[in-house]
C-alpha cells in the first residue's frame, strides 16, 4: 500500500491536473483514508478480489452516486435557501438553472443531470423568437462545457418536437462540445419523424445525441418521470441512485466448473455478496452521512425515498465464452446463437433475482438491474453485455444479437454501434437504423461515426484530439479526457475500429 | 411466383452506400461488361463448372457432384483462393435463391431497412426475377413503403426499362466514359444503351443518381469531363452526380498497374462540375 502522504504529494505536484482537478483527487484520497463501511468477511473478500465492485465510489458514501433533481421546483418556487426569486423570463430561468447545478452533488462532484431542458424552459419561451432562443441556448451551452466540464453531465430533451429541443440540437451540432451529453427521448406516437431525423443527423455530425426508447422507459418508472444521466442510466427524477455496485460476470464464470454450477451456486453466491455490499453503502448514506438533511429535500428537489440502487453487471461476453469453453463448446458470444442464448438466460436469472430481493432505503424496495459500461482500468472485461471490441458484426446483426437482453436492464443498458464514415453521405441510414433498433426492443440507441473527433467512450464523449494532447502531457480542460486517455491506452480504443470503448469513470488518481 | 431462381453472389443486409438510407443489397452473379477497374471482378462470370477452383480449395468446401461444382459454406474459411483460380472471373461461392427465399431474408431485417437495392454483377440481366421481386414487394402490405432501387451499368434496352420502371423507385446509373473508344476500352462494350438509359430513366423521374468512376489518364481528361457536364446539364442539372475515385481495392489484372484517383484531383473535378451548374455533386467520404 502506497504511503498516503506520498500519493497526496504526487497529486499536488502533478503537471497535467488543474488546481480544481487536484482538489477533487485530494478529497478522494482523504475519503479513502477512512475505514470502509463494515462488511462481512465474504463480501470483503469478494470485493478485494474484484469479483464484485463498488466502482471505487469511496469509503464513506456521503452523497448519492447520481442525483436527479426535479428542477421544476426551483423554476416554479424559486429557492429560500439559495435566495432565488421565482424566475419570470427565459434569461432568469436559465440563470436559475445555472445556479442550481452548482448545488447538486454526484459521485464526480459535478451534476450528472441537467433536467429535461425543453420541458423546463418551454414555459418561459413565449414571445421569444427562434433566433433569440438559439443565441441564449448557445451561451448556456458554452457555459456548461466550460464551467462544468464533465461529460457525465447529461441533458434530456423530447419526446415532443418543440422549439427548445430544436434549438438545443442546432447548437449541439454546431459547437460539438464534449459537455453536456445529450439524450433525445423518442416516442413513435409523440415525437415527429422530423425531429428524430434532426437528432440522427446530429449523430452523423458529432456522435450525439443518444436516443432513448421513451415508451419502454416510461412504463418502467412512474408519473414523476425519469431521466437519462451519465452513461445511459435511467433513474427516477426527484431521486436518483444511492449507489452502483457491479458483478464481474467473467470472474464468476471462472470460479464455476460449468453452466449448472454457475447458475446453481456461483452466481447466487456472488449476487448475495453484491447485495450486502450494496446494503452496507446505502446504510452509511442513509444512517450516517446526514445527506438528506439538506435544502434539496426541504425544497422538494429530491425525495429520500426516490433513490434506487443500481445493480450492475459487466463482462457478459467473457462470462459466456468462459462457460462455453468449460462445456466444451466453441460458439462465441455475439456470433453464435447458442452462446447468445446462454447470455439471455443469465440476464433473465439476474433480473429475477434482483426483483426478488427486498432492500431497505431503496425506491420501491428493489434494486434495478444495470448493464454497467465499464471503468477505464477494466482489462479483459467488456462493458455490460456488449460484444467485444473488434468482434462486432454489422450493425443489424449487432442489434439483433443484443436486443433480447434489453428487457431485463431497467436502469439502463447501452450498446455503441460504430458506423464507418460512408454514412456521412447518407444520414438517412442512421435514421433508419435508429428506428430499427428501437423497434427491435433496444432501450437506447447510441452510435459513433468513424471519423468524428467527438466520440463516445462508453457513455460519455471525448475529443480524440484532446486525448492526443493529454498524452503529450499538456493536460486537459475537461475532466473526462483523462479517463478517455487512460481507456485509450489500456484498451486500445484508438487503434481499434473507429469506435469507442466502454468505461465510465476513473475514480482515483493514477499517474 | 413464376420467375426461375437467380444466382446471387451475396446478400448484404446493411449498406449505406447503395441508395438512400439503409438498404439490403442483392448482388447478382454475372455481368455484361468486363471492366478492368471492377472492384468485385468475381461477380462478372457465370460458373461453367470447369472445376479449376476445386483443387485450389484447401478447406474442402468445393466438390464436383454430377458434373456441377457444389459449394459447402460450412467448411469455407473465406480465403478466396477459388476466386483467384477461376479462369472466367466467376465464383463458386454463390447461392441460388427463389423470390420467396429473398423475401424471407428481407422480412427478418425489415425494421432496419429503407429499401432494397439490386446490384451485381449486373442486376438487369435478371430482368424477370428483379421485376417480379419488386412487384411482390409493392403489392404485399407487410413491406410497407420499402423502396426498390437498381444499381446498373445501363446496358438495357428501352422495352425492358418500360416494363421495369413502374415497379422501381430509383436507379443509380454508372456511366464509365463518354467517348465510344474510351468506353469500349474500359468495359468491353459500347455506351449507346447506357446513355439512352440515363435519358429514359430520367424522363420517368427515377434517376436517383448518375455515377462516374474517375480513372486517371483513362476518363478524367477534359474532353471526357466536358461531355459529362454537357450530358448532365442537358439531362437534368438537379440530378445528383456521384464522382467515384478509382482505387485498387478488389481490382485484378492490368488495372492494378494504373494509378489510383486522389482526393485533390477528385475535388477539383467536382468543383468544375459545380461551377458549370450541376447542383448536386458528391465525392467519396473516404479515399482508400
Amino acid at each position: 500500500m502506497q504511503d498516503i502522504s506520498d500519493r497526496l504529494r504526487k497529486i499536488t505536484e502533478d503537471k497535467t491536473l488543474s488546481p480544481a482537478q487536484k482538489a477533487h483527487y485530494l478529497a478522494l484520497e482523504a475519503e479513502n483514508s477512512l475505514p470502509y463501511p463494515e462488511l462481512d468477511a465474504d463480501t470483503r473478500k469478494a470485493l478485494d478480489e474484484r469479483v464484485i465492485c463498488d466502482m471505487f465510489e469511496g469509503h464513506a458514501p456521503y452523497k448519492p452516486r447520481y442525483v436527479l433533481p426535479d428542477y421544476s421546483k426551483v423554476l416554479k418556487n424559486g429557492s429560500v435557501y439559495l435566495e432565488l426569486p421565482i424566475p419570470q423570463t427565459l434569461d432568469e430561468a436559465i440563470n436559475t438553472l445555472m445556479i442550481a447545478y452548482h448545488h447538486v452533488p454526484s459521485v464526480t462532484g459535478m451534476p450528472v443531470f441537467l433536467g429535461d431542458l425543453d420541458n423546463l424552459l418551454l414555459p418561459f419561451c413565449q414571445g421569444v423568437s427562434e433566433e433569440q432562443l438559439y443565441q441564449k441556448i448557445k451561451l448556456f451551452w458554452r457555459y456548461l462545457d466550460r464551467v462544468l466540464p464533465d461529460a457525465f453531465m447529461h441533458a434530456n430533451i423530447g419526446p415532443t418536437d418543440n422549439p427548445v429541443a430544436r434549438a438545443i440540437l442546432r447548437v449541439d451540432a454546431e459547437l460539438k462540445q464534449i459537455a453536456p451529453n445529450l439524450t433525445f427521448l423518442y416516442d413513435r406516437d409523440i415525437s415527429t419523424q422530423e425531429i428524430l431525423r434532426i437528432a440522427t443527423d446530429n449523430i452523423v455530425e458529432c456522435s450525439k445525441p443518444h436516443i432513448a426508447n421513451h415508451p419502454v422507459h416510461a412504463t418502467t418508472f412512474d408519473e414523476r418521470g425519469y431521466g437519462i444521466v451519465s452513461c445511459y442510466n435511467a433513474l427516477p427524477v426527484a431521486g436518483g441512485s444511492s449507489t452502483l455496485t457491479r458483478i464481474n460476470l467473467k470472474e464468476v464464470a471462472l470460479r464455476s466448473n460449468g453452466v449448472a454450477h454457475f447458475f446453481d451456486e456461483m452466481l447466487p453466491r456472488y449476487m448475495a455478496l453484491n447485495f450486502s455490499l450494496t446494503r452496507a453503502r446505502i446504510d452509511f448514506l442513509f444512517n450516517k452521512s446526514n445527506f438528506f438533511e439538506s435544502f434539496l429535500v426541504d425544497e422538494g428537489w429530491i425525495e429520500q425515498d426516490r433513490f434506487t440502487a443500481m445493480y450492475g453487471v459487466f463482462a457478459m461476453a467473457e462470462a459466456v465464452n468462459v462457460l462455453q469453453e468449460k462445456e466444451g463448446k466453441t460458439g462465441v458470444y455475439g456470433a453464435d446463437e447458442a452462446a447468445n442464448s446462454l447470455g439471455y438466460e443469465i440476464s433473465k436469472v439476474l433480473a429475477e433475482a434482483v426483483a426478488a430481493q427486498p432492500l431497505e432505503n431503496v425506491w420501491r424496495g428493489r434494486a434495478m438491474l444495470h448493464a454497467q459500461a465499464g471503468l477505464s482500468n477494466d482489462i479483459g472485461a467488456t462493458p455490460g453485455v456488449r460484444i467485444p471490441y473488434g468482434d462486432e458484426p454489422d450493425p443489424i446483426a449487432h442489434v439483433n444479437a443484443l436486443a433480447p437482453h434489453h428487457q431485463y436492464y431497467a436502469s439502463g443498458i447501452s450498446e455503441i454501434l460504430t458506423m464507418d464514415e460512408t454514412i456521412k453521405n447518407n444520414p438517412e441510414a442512421m435514421f433508419q437504423l435508429c428506428k430499427g433498433a428501437l423497434a427491435t426492443g433496444f432501450r437506447e440507441f447510441t452510435a459513433n461515426v468513424a471519423s468524428n473527433d467527438l466520440v463516445r467512450v462508453t457513455g460519455y464523449m471525448i475529443r480524440l484530439s484532446d486525448v492526443k494532447k493529454f498524452n503529450d502531457k499538456k493536460g486537459s480542460r475537461t475532466n473526462t479526457t483523462g479517463l478517455g486517455a487512460e481507456a485509450a491506452d489500456l484498451m486500445g480504443i484508438l487503434d481499434r475500429k473507429p469506435r469507442v470503448v466502454g468505461h465510465e469513470l476513473s475514480p482515483s488518481y493514477t499517474e | 411466383m413464376n420467375s426461375p431462381p437467380a444466382i446471387l453472389n451475396k446478400i448484404l443486409p446493411y449498406s449505406v452506400v447503395d441508395g438512400p438510407g439503409n438498404r439490403l443489397v442483392l448482388f447478382f452473379q454475372g455481368c455484361n461488361f468486363t471492366c478492368a477497374t471492377c472492384h468485385n471482378p468475381y461477380t462478372i462470370g457465370v460458373c461453367d463448372h470447369c472445376g479449376d477452383c476445386i483443387t485450389a480449395c484447401h478447406a474442402g468446401a468445393l466438390k464436383m457432384v454430377a458434373n456441377k461444382v457444389v459449394f459447402n459454406p460450412e467448411l469455407c474459411d473465406q480465403c478466396d483462393a477459388c476466386l483467384e483460380a477461376c479462369p472466367i472471373s466467376s465464383s463458386p461461392m454463390t447461392t441460388t435463391y427463389s423470390i420467396e427465399q429473398v423475401l424471407e431474408i428481407i422480412r427478418t431485417h425489415l425494421p432496419f431497412l429503407s429499401g432494397i437495392t439490386v446490384s451485381g454483377g449486373e442486376a438487369t440481366l435478371h430482368l424477370k426475377f428483379v421485376k417480379e421481386l419488386f412487384e411482390t414487394i409493392k403489392t404485399m402490405e407487410e413491406f410497407g413503403d420499402l423502396t426498390c432501387f437498381i444499381d446498373t451499368n445501363g446496358h438495357l434496352g428501352e422495352k425492358a426499362w418500360t416494363s421495369l420502371l413502374p415497379v422501381t423507385d430509383g436507379v443509380m446509373l454508372d456511366i464509365k466514359a463518354f467517348g465510344t473508344g474510351v468506353h469500349q476500352g474500359l468495359t468491353g462494350q459500347n455506351n449507346q444503351k447506357t446513355l439512352l438509359s440515363a435519358e429514359i430513366v430520367n424522363r420517368a423521374g427515377k434517376l436517383h443518381e448518375l455515377r462516374y468512376l474517375l480513372v486517371p489518364g483513362k476518363n478524367d481528361m477534359q474532353s471526357e469531363i466536358k461531355r459529362l457536364i454537357d450530358f448532365t446539364l442537358a439531362l437534368n442539372p438537379d440530378i445528383r452526380v456521384r464522382l467515384n475515385a478509382f482505387q485498387h481495392h478488389g481490382v485484378r489484372g492490368a488495372a492494378l498497374d494504373w494509378p489510383t484517383m486522389g482526393e485533390e484531383r477528385t475535388r477539383e473535378i467536382a468543383a468544375q462540375l459545380t461551377r458549370a451548374g450541376i447542383k448536386n455533386v458528391i465525392v467519396p467520404a473516404i479515399f482508400q
